[in-house]
């Protein structure tokens, strides 16, 4: 009986642990009071796309689905090692220049248009740009924005996985 | 008697079972964030290699050349004003370099930043006392992709690169391959 319980508390305590473990990372979290809009948390969840399903965007033949306007609002050296094929730099979102271009470069579209924020800089809880960035195409009124989820970087998890890149400036 | 001894018996089992499930949780929680961290420790096709050419002039106009290092177990890090977990690490590389300097440790620092004068400011801020030079694509590409930061690679005494970590990393685990390091001469 003692050994039943054991186990059994055993159980509920590795979904204890696994809970533990999941929630700073989890997704579930972004946008609740209090979180700091610099913070890539900031984004909403029903806003995140996923390196397989933008991947799959870009490589759609024909019209539809559109393609979006991806931009990277990261650093200009990692973007000169690879990028996102057809992707433009903008700038880091974190300073105020990389939002000053990011304002000039979407000044003129529909505010309907498909657009992509993405940087992986760093693990996605520790980056500073995309928070920004998204936040001024909303108050923008864009109301299409979307932001490429890469939990690692952009090695890791677009790279790595084979995903095409481009290099350059 | 028999009930509130009986009562007593159940609340005490219940709370033995909650501390021991607590417990539980701690430990499983502990094990695989000790796993977690360990994945930082990246694979790359650069280990037991020669450590890939850099010599550039560093943000105090000194010439760096890795290969000048040899004798010294080099740490090689790959950082950026705009990295938060970076510059967590940066006070504890800056407290190795004190620590195990005089063991043959030299830490060199690599910016991926665009504007070096934004990276002096923070070297000044974090009080860095090793060098730092500007890194660039064609750096980055060298030492396989620097596709996210922060990147850190140990180098042994040979030149030969042993270790890569990558994101954030369970220091402890980088000053373990450290002192091994130091150790083996």
């Amino acid at each position: 009986m003692q050994c039943s319980l054991i186990s059994r508390s055993a159980m509920y305590a590795a979904l204890v642990a696994a809970l533990l473990l999941a929630c700073p990372q989890s997704p579930a979290q972004f946008s609740g009071p209090g979180i700091d809009s610099s913070s890539a948390y900031s984004v909403p969840q029903t806003q995140l796309l996923q390196a397989e399903a933008l991947n799959h965007l870009l490589q759609a033949t024909g019209s539809t689905p559109a393609k979006p306007l991806v931009l990277q609002v990261g650093s200009h050296v990692l973007f000169a090692q690879a990028h996102i094929p057809g992707s433009e730099y903008i700038g880091p979102g974190s300073q105020p220049e990389g939002l000053q271009q990011l304002q000039k470069r979407v000044a003129s579209l529909p505010k309907k248009k498909f657009i992509v924020l993405y940087c992986g800089c760093c693990p996605w809880n520790r980056c500073p740009n995309l928070g920004p960035a998204y936040k001024l195409l909303h108050d923008m009124g864009f109301t299409n924005v979307k932001v490429l989820y890469l939990a690692n970087n952009f090695g890791t998890d677009w790279a790595d996985k084979g995903y095409h890149v481009e290099q350059g400036r | 008697m028999n009930k509130a001894v009986n009562g007593t018996t159940t609340a005490g089992t219940h709370r033995s079972v909650l501390r021991r499930l607590v417990g539980y949780a701690l430990l499983i929680a502990a094990g695989l964030g000790a796993v977690t961290a360990h994945t930082c420790l990246a694979e790359t096709p650069l280990i037991s290699k020669k450590a890939p050419e850099l010599v550039r002039t560093d943000l105090n106009h000194k010439r760096v050349d890795i290969n000048a290092y040899r004798g010294k177990v080099v740490l090689l890090n790959f950082w950026a004003t705009w990295c938060a977990p970076c510059q967590l690490e940066i006070p504890r590389f800056v407290a190795w370099q004190s620590q195990y300097g005089a063991q043959g440790l030299q830490v060199i620092g690599v910016s991926m930043d665009d504007d070096p004068a934004l990276v002096r400011k923070l070297i000044t801020k974090l009080k860095l006392n090793y060098p730092v030079v500007m890194g660039d694509e064609k750096l980055g590409e060298l030492y396989g992709g620097v596709l996210g930061l922060p990147v850190t690679f140990l180098i042994d005494r040979n030149g030969e690169i042993r270790a890569k970590f990558q994101g954030e990393t369970d220091l402890n685990a980088i000053d373990m391959q450290l002192k091994s390091l130091l150790n083996h001469r």
